[in-house]
């Protein structure tokens, strides 16, 4: 095969010999590799690592998530600075015999206080005004106690120190009465009101509800942005053309799965940062110790809810994003979703703190989709069973070969064609 | 070595239809170029060979297999509709398109810092797409079809947009590959693009092929025509009659023509002529006669065959289909 003879045309003009880089021989690479087969899931693992790698790179991605952790690592630091000062009150007293009582009674009355004796009272009473102590209790011979504080006492301490004073001069009265003030103690010390709760014990500690509404937004922001991202991604593909050439080479569901599955890599690589910090940031601290909280389960169930809601969210977004050709119109096409997320987000964060048993909230929360935006709040709340968690995961399981099939049907026709909107009758009819 | 045949294919859009049975074969090493006007059913077409769009009927094989999903990756496709990933570097770009073609990650990275040089864009490697000029992105473009050296090119309009000196570059490019026995088949507006690099061509309008073969064989489907260059000599006009001077000024025709009875006057521009002779006789004794009727008036300065281009042959092929259709 060699070029055509130049040739002259009707009209005279001679055609013009190839130009002279024409005729240069084209270094092509020196090794010639030809393109080996890849299989199936290779493609797709490919197409998952440029999502992955371009995401990370992206600025957003990553303040986003640096603003997530922070987010979750500063409230809980707060929350045990500010506990802290609450709950570790300092008490002085001059006498052992006196330490010993308040430090019992207190122990008793479940407030949490550190009692030590001093001997040099003035050198206390400067402690005090500093503000190192909080309060210094001196015991008459009476029974009653002196208590010098700052500017104020706890109540909860006050109503204390009062019960020791009391008992303290009941034991001087029955003394010198002729009494034994040690078996009255005990007599009084044994005498208790008995507590018979008759409903059930349904009420949340402060770090349950905490760590609910924390978790709550986390996976609702997490799976949603995860999978605007998607869409995002899909419309970008489109609106370039570059969708063309990787169909050349690629089928429209390898496409498809490979970009799913990328962006949800590093979704769960997000949530697994933003709840390991909290766990790590809990153990610390200490914050979540006096709480019925189970930070290890909750973190397992988190990721494994964001994984089934993303799948769920992230398909049905694809699909409806291969409907349009242009960012504007990704919003309007995905709109009908972000709405259901909305539902079971907003029930999550404002009705399920009130009312953990919430009858809507109960059954929204076995919904395949709602199931991950409700469910880590129930299990933070401690109102839902594993068996019931595995049912409600079973569900959203059991809707994802389906979603998969219709999802990857829509795409597959509606991908190549750009211009306006699809009906999403007509991308899934094919026609 | 391979060889990509086309066998009846259709494709129709809605009522519309697109193609109605394309055939037509690309051998090894042999340049193909795709003429037609838009909408003739060109990019459906290749669009059906890259199996990006599926044919209503007929088969593309492949060394007389049917093609293969495995074997589409083996070719590199510059769609109509341009497009890379806008955000992403240049090399990053190339390397991903290589590696999703089936190249190992280092062979990418070799193959696309090499094609990127071979077209000119190697100092753009770490450039976004979307900053460099139309211009350079036609090329990334073009890399984009070669970095995963493969053995069959289809390119649809691939000249369309480029410099001069791209054009060059891209010829280039397309010869070396053809040397190389690589089937390419390209589509093109540019004509003489097409003449000078095409081994063979095929002519499409409303989606059938209406002419198909190498220029040559175009050539002969059409009546041969004779460039004549005769100074008729002061002797011969004052030997022959004085109605022969006149001639030229009411018919146009010059005298000496009358001498060859089948001969037609196509053009003229002083004493240069273009003269069409009928494709059913003998054309090598008719030019002969066509030469001595010349050579008798006086002087032949310039006597040759005029070779149609391919814009007249796809004028002509194009006008004749709508007389007869």
């Amino acid at each position: 095969m060699t070029t055509l003879p130049t040739s002259s045309s009707a009209t005279g003009t001679a055609v013009t010999a190839a130009p002279a880089a024409a005729n240069q021989s084209v270094a092509t690479p020196a090794t010639t590799p030809t393109p080996q087969n890849l299989g199936y899931l290779q493609s797709i693992w490919l197409i998952a690592e440029r999502e992955i790698t371009t995401r990370a790179k992206q600025k957003s991605f990553r303040i986003l998530t640096a603003v997530l952790v922070l987010a979750v690592v500063l409230s809980m630091v707060v929350i045990h600075l500010v506990a802290g000062e609450i709950t570790s009150t300092t008490i002085a007293t001059t006498n052992p015999t006196t330490s010993t009582v308040v430090e019992h009674a207190m122990t008793a009355s479940e407030v949490d206080v550190t009692v030590s004796t001093v001997t040099d009272e003035s050198a206390a009473k400067d402690k005090v005004t500093a503000g190192d102590l909080d309060a210094l209790v001196v015991p008459a011979a009476d029974g009653s106690l002196e208590v010098f504080v700052d500017t104020r006492i706890d109540p909860t301490v006050a109503a204390v120190l009062n019960g020791v004073a009391q008992q303290q001069a009941l034991a001087v009265q029955v003394s010198n009465l002729g009494g034994d003030p040690a078996a009255v103690s005990a007599a009084v010390g044994t005498a208790h009101a008995t507590v018979t709760p008759l409903g059930q014990p349904d009420d949340q500690d402060a770090g349950q509800l905490i760590a609910g509404m924390m978790v709550g937004i986390l996976m609702a922001i997490s799976i949603m942005l995860s999978a605007q991202y998607v869409a995002q991604g899909v419309v970008e593909e489109k609106t370039s053309r570059v969708v063309e050439l990787l169909l050349s080479t690629v089928k429209p569901t390898q496409l498809m799965a490979g970009k799913v599955l990328g962006i949800g890599l590093l979704g769960l690589l997000q949530v697994a940062l933003v709840v390991g910090a909290a766990a790590v940031t809990s153990h610390f601290t200490g914050v979540l110790d006096t709480s019925a909280l189970q930070m290890g389960p909750l973190v397992a169930w988190a990721l494994v809810w964001f994984i089934v809601g993303y799948a769920i969210f992230s398909l049905i977004i694809a699909a409806l994003a291969a409907l349009v050709s242009r960012q504007e119109e990704v919003g309007s096409v995905t709109m009908p979703v972000t709405v259901f997320m909305m539902i079971p987000y907003m029930v999550g964060i404002s009705v399920l703190p009130q009312d953990p048993t919430n009858h809507f909230a109960t059954v929204l929360s076995y919904v395949p989709g709602a199931s991950s935006l409700l469910m880590p709040i129930r299990d933070s709340l401690g109102v839902v069973s594993v068996p019931q968690q595995l049912i409600a995961l079973a569900i959203a399981i059991a809707v994802i070969p389906l979603l998969v099939w219709v999802a990857g049907r829509i795409y597959s026709n509606a991908v190549l064609r750009t211009g306006g909107r699809i009906k999403l009758k007509d991308a899934f009819a094919g026609s | 070595m391979t060889v990509l045949t086309l066998d009846s294919l259709t494709k129709s859009y809605g009522t519309r239809q697109a193609l109605g049975g394309v055939s037509f074969t690309v051998n090894p090493g042999e340049i193909f170029g795709f003429v037609g006007s838009n909408g003739a059913g060109k990019t459906t077409t290749m669009r059906i060979i890259l199996g990006v769009l599926a044919s209503d009927s007929g088969t593309v094989s492949l060394d007389g297999h049917p093609i293969t999903l495995d074997d589409r990756r083996h070719i590199g496709y510059m769609p109509e509709e341009r497009g890379l990933y806008p955000k992403m570097h240049v090399g990053e770009q190339l390397e991903y398109l290589a590696r999703l073609h089936g190249l190992t990650a280092p062979a990418a990275r070799a193959s696309a810092a090499q094609w990127a040089e071979t077209l000119g864009v190697q100092a753009r490697l770490d450039d976004e797409v979307q900053s460099l000029s139309l211009g350079n992105q036609q090329r990334v473009q073009l890399a984009a079809a070669l970095v995963h050296n493969p053995s069959i090119l289809v390119l649809d309009e691939p000249f369309s947009g480029l410099d001069p000196v791209a054009v060059d570059v891209m010829s280039g490019v397309l010869s070396e590959r053809s040397a190389a026995g690589v089937p390419v088949i390209f589509s093109s507006h540019q004509l003489e693009l097409v003449e000078r690099l095409c081994h063979r061509v095929g002519i499409i309008k409303d989606g059938l092929m209406v002419a198909i073969g190498t220029i040559n064989e175009l050539r002969a489907s059409e009546a041969p025509r004779f460039v004549v260059d005769c100074a008729v000599s002061e002797g011969a006009v004052s030997e022959g009659a004085v109605s022969d001077t006149a001639a030229p000024d009411t018919t146009g025709a010059p005298s000496w023509l009358a001498a060859v009875p089948n001969a037609t006057l196509i053009g003229q521009d002083g004493s240069r002529c273009v003269v069409e002779l009928p494709k059913e006789d003998d054309a090598e004794a008719d030019g002969q006669a066509l030469l001595n009727a010349a050579l008798a008036a006086g002087p032949v300065r310039e006597f040759a065959p005029a070779r149609a281009s391919l814009t007249d042959l796809y004028r002509h092929v194009v006008s004749s289909q709508e007389v007869s259709s």
